[in-house]
């Protein structure tokens, strides 16, 4: 299934995909009885689209959630750029390059577009509390720049027309890419999406597909997201993952996922024809 | 009354005359007129006007675009240095002389630049509108033969590549927005910069040509070609010439006084004329600042932060932005809202008055200023009008109690009546003489006429050249000696010389009496109310006019939920007796004003009735762009219409409908017919038609 060397591979459409940024090893996480992920590994490439899928309660967001720092694994490791990842805090995971969207959109509802968008450049911010305060040297250099990169993504994710509009007056639509648009302030190394296109109508799940795959090209970010929507998963990814009970039970490129017994059996329901 | 849906009667399919006569046919027309060829100011051209401008405003803005949330700006000069790069770069790509460049995005800088740039090379600037369907824009482009084309990003790229196969002369298309564009194949695709890059390094090889392109241009030679978008048949290329740009730009300018200073905000389709005149002609006349809104949906904000000193807008937008104030009024504190309904009462007393600089009474005057103070300022502000000096509406009628409203906040809303075949420019509205119901006096350097069916006619410098490549047309629409009809009917009013547009000239009939008859000018009086959603008015050789009224259903059903007036369907609610009171009101209204009026005081509406259903494109009683179809109304109402002319009082119909899905059903209804109170005028009153 793995045939692909260690150098990458090249997709359909031609884009390049490079090394392996993240690797999980033998990962297994426990709630007191209940085992949520079992023994499952699968790597991250660099600039790739990877999507982790599997029916309610397979242990998906359990696996974003390890990725992102916020459970750790009783057993296996994280690999993470050639390094075995120690046990981290998720602010200490975020620090390293990686970010992430929440399946319940966490944003500061008070707060307008911009400012929530700035959060994310928190990373790219080192002017201590003084500097801050007096709002000189250093503070306002940063700030100049840190907007400026802001701006961008606000353009880039067409999001002008609400800059200065509190979150909590948005259509939910919006908040799921103002939500984009703070991981995005980061700039991540991998971006993960906990569902990015959850309860969205069809138009606005082709909008946030558009900048998903735009995302990819444009910065060449490697995203890994989770998502229920099989027709948006197979579209957008280049290799899926799929889990069940929290097992793998595939691995491999949509069309390999998709000609898969098991997942077919697990997922997408027996065939009855 | 900008309409670009004049004169399409019939389409002849194009092509009479061949692709090498569009020069020669440019010189027809001009020496008629008496014009000389003697450019103004020596001003030939618009690549011209944009040297001098580099010259004499270098420093100045030209364009300004809002972009990462700042507004970025460019000076005439550096104007100058980018336009210059990207003709080199046409240049280098192969430009010919005479070529169509198809020019299509939304207002930005880089589609002026190349407009400008493809003049200064030879080439025709052909805006298109950008939301236009493929095969709408694979018409015109296959119409004009466009080699070229500049677009915005990848959705036009995606729609030019579609239509490609049919487009044989086609060659390289140009974008200015790379985004998801890497992957596409780049040997006939360019980005912006990058054909100025090219431009810029090819400057020695290729300036000598460049200055001896732009050396050629005179006054005859093509400015521009605009398609006016049909809604029967097929679109119509109009072509303009520098003398009429400039001309007309020249002309409106010293109209209105405009100079460097002004501001405007470009955010009008680029494929209308009205863009053209103002963001280029007039901008670069003048040397005016153009500002490019960030994107579509942020110009509102974009409207307030730049606060433009001059501003065009159709009568929808000035509707949309009255109601969204009134909307916000009625959440407003109960202080506020008293402020409000206080002073704007105040301000619709006197505030005309002020502006046309009549005599106002001192502590009239006083408490208009502190009505300025807490109202009108604030809210003025707001709709970023604070600083417009000079604002127009066209396009169609606009209701008077919008544009009072605006008036007397003290914004100089004017009317104009145009269009594209005329550069803009027919009729304006002087500064001190602006009505609602009048278009003004006819332009500077304009000649208007009304001919004996009352149709409008007129001539000046702004007149087209021709048709492209539809000789048919444009004999149809332009006389010998320059006349150009307009399609409208209208007349002038005695005492004030203001022309006035009654309605389409094919829809203008004529009562038993040989009085003239024009439903539109009544339909649409009658639509000023919002409680009238639709009006049919009949009278065409009859003694008497008579309407059909469709409610509104939103303003309507709020106005009975207010009242506690029950009702289960749009039909029960329509025969309500009360409703029918309302609209009684409404059409003795309407009777009243219309009495006032020498012209069309017979056009009184003596009896009507309110339909049962709304009047619906799928059944075919309007056009997808709601206008009436009066023929078919009358048609399939027959029973309803023969009951208004014999005297019953009441009628008993079914009318067959057409459901989304194709289905069709039937429902029935009894209608009460009502007859409104007429206002009695003096026959011997002395009617004139000029």
């Amino acid at each position: 299934m793995n045939e692909m060397n260690t150098e990458g591979y090249v997709t359909e459409d031609g884009r390049k995909i490079g090394g392996v940024v993240m690797e999980m090893r033998n990962i297994t996480l426990r709630f007191g009885g209940v085992v949520a992920i079992k023994d499952i590994s699968f790597d991250i490439r660099q600039g790739e689209i990877r999507a982790i899928i599997g029916p309610n309660g397979a242990g998906k967001s359990s696996m974003l959630n390890v990725i992102s720092g916020f459970y750790n694994p009783q057993v296996g490791e994280v690999w993470y750029k050639g390094e075995r990842r120690p046990q981290m805090k998720p602010y200490q995971v975020a620090r390293q390059g990686i970010a992430r969207t929440f399946q319940n959109i966490a944003l500061f509802e008070g707060m307008t577009v911009l400012d929530n968008v700035m959060t994310g450049r928190l990373r790219h911010m080192h002017a201590g509390l003084v500097a801050q305060s007096l709002w000189k040297g250093r503070a306002e250099a940063e700030e100049v720049k840190n907007r400026e990169s802001v701006e961008k993504i606000i353009d880039f994710l067409e999001i002008q027309h609400i800059r200065k509009t509190p979150v909590g007056r948005l259509p939910y639509g919006l908040k799921k890419r103002v939500e984009l648009a703070r991981a995005l302030a980061a700039e991540p190394s991998i971006l993960l999406l906990d569902e990015p296109m959850a309860g969205m109508n069809v138009e606005e799940k082709e909008d946030m597909s558009r900048f998903v795959l735009d995302v990819n090209d444009e910065f060449g970010t490697t995203i890994a997201l989770i998502e229920h929507d099989m027709g948006v998963v197979m579209d957008l990814s280049d290799r899926v993952v799929v889990m069940d009970y929290g097992k793998k039970i595939g691995d491999g490129s949509p069309d390999e996922v998709r000609n898969n017994q098991d997942v077919i059996d697990a997922y997408l329901g027996v065939a009855h024809d | 009354m900008i309409d670009d849906d004049r004169h399409l009667g019939t389409f002849d399919g194009g092509g009479i005359a061949g692709k090498g006569d569009r020069f020669a046919q440019a010189d027809k027309g001009g020496d008629i007129l008496g014009q000389s060829s003697q450019a103004a100011e020596g001003m030939a051209s618009v690549p011209a006007l944009l040297q001098r401008n580099a010259e004499r405003f270098g420093t100045r803005p030209a364009y300004r675009e809002k972009e990462f949330g700042i507004w970025q700006s460019w000076t005439w000069a550096e104007t100058e240095k980018e336009i210059e790069a990207l003709a080199l770069g046409f240049l280098n790509l192969g430009v010919d002389e005479g070529d169509f460049v198809a020019i299509i995005g939304r207002n930005r800088p880089y589609f002026y630049w190349a407009m400008v740039a493809a003049q200064s090379v030879g080439a025709i600037p052909v805006p298109l509108y950008q939301d236009a369907a493929a095969e709408e824009m694979a018409y015109v482009m296959g119409h004009c033969g466009a080699r070229f084309a500049v677009v915005e990003d990848q959705e036009q790229v995606d729609k030019v590549i579609e239509i490609q196969e049919e487009l044989h002369q086609f060659e390289h298309m140009i974008y200015v927005d790379p985004r998801g564009l890497r992957k596409y194949d780049h040997h006939k695709l360019h980005i912006f910069a990058d054909i100025q890059e090219q431009g810029r390094a090819a400057y020695w090889e290729f300036i000598e040509d460049l200055k001896e392109r732009r050396g050629k241009l005179d006054y005859d030679s093509i400015c521009v070609m605009l398609y006016t978008s049909g809604t029967t048949g097929k679109p119509k290329g109009v072509v303009l010439s520098n003398r009429n740009i400039i001309e007309a730009s020249r002309a409106s300018a010293e109209f209105d006084n405009l100079t460097e200073h002004e501001e405007v905000l470009a955010y009008l389709p680029m494929a209308w004329v009205g863009d053209f005149i103002f963001s280029v002609g007039q901008a670069y006349w003048c040397g005016f600042c153009v500002n490019c809104p960030e994107s579509a949906d942020t110009m509102q904000i974009d409207l307030r932060e730049i606060g433009p000193t001059y501003y065009f807008a159709p009568p929808r937008v000035f509707e949309t932005q009255l109601t969204n104030v009134m909307i916000r009024m009625e959440d407003a504190g109960r202080l506020k809202k008293w402020l409000f309904d206080v002073f704007m009462e105040h301000a619709r007393k006197v505030g005309p008055a002020i502006l046309d600089g009549k005599p106002v009474g001192a502590w009239d005057r006083a408490k208009y200023a502190l009505g300025h103070a807490l109202v009108y300022g604030p809210l003025k502000d707001t709709l970023g009008f604070s600083r417009v000096r000079v604002g127009y509406t066209a396009g169609e009628a606009i209701g008077p109690e919008i544009f009072d409203f605006y008036r007397s906040l003290g914004i100089n809303l004017k009317q104009l009546y145009g269009q594209t075949e005329a550069s803009v420019f027919i009729t304006v509205q002087p500064d001190g003489e602006v009505r609602s119901d009048t278009v003004g006096v006819p332009a500077p350097g304009v000649e208007v006429e009304i001919d004996e069916n009352g149709e409008v006619w007129y001539r000046g410098p702004g007149v087209f050249e021709y048709y492209y490549k539809n000789e048919e047309s444009t004999k149809k629409t332009k006389t010998e000696d320059g006349w150009v009809a307009t399609g409208d009917a209208g007349f002038f009013e005695e005492d004030s010389g203001h022309l006035r547009i009654i309605d389409r000239a094919k829809d203008v009939g004529k009562m038993a009496d040989g009085k003239m008859f024009a439903p539109k000018y009544v339909e649409n009086k009658l639509k000023f109310f919002p409680n009238i959603l639709e009006a049919v008015v009949f009278g065409d050789g009859r003694d008497a006019c008579t309407a059909f009224i469709n409610i509104d259903l939103n303003a309507v059903g709020n106005w009975a939920e207010r009242n506690n007036i029950g009702y289960a369907s749009y039909q029960e609610l329509a025969g309500h007796p009360r409703v029918l009171d309302m609209i009684q009101q409404h059409v003795e209204d309407v009777n009243r004003s219309l009495s006032e009026d020498p012209m069309l005081s017979h056009c009184q509406v003596h009896r009507f009735l309110v339909l049962h259903k709304e009047l619906d494109a799928d059944d075919g009683e309007i056009t997808r762009t709601r206008k009436v179809r009066r023929g078919v109304v009358a048609e399939k109402y027959g029973d309803l219409l023969t009951a208004l002319y014999d005297g019953s009082k009441e009628i008993s119909t079914t009318t067959e409908v057409t459901y989304e899905d194709g289905r069709k059903g039937s429902i029935s209804a009894t209608l009460e017919i009502r007859d409104a109170a007429v206002v009695d005028v003096a026959d011997d009153k002395k009617v004139a038609a000029e």
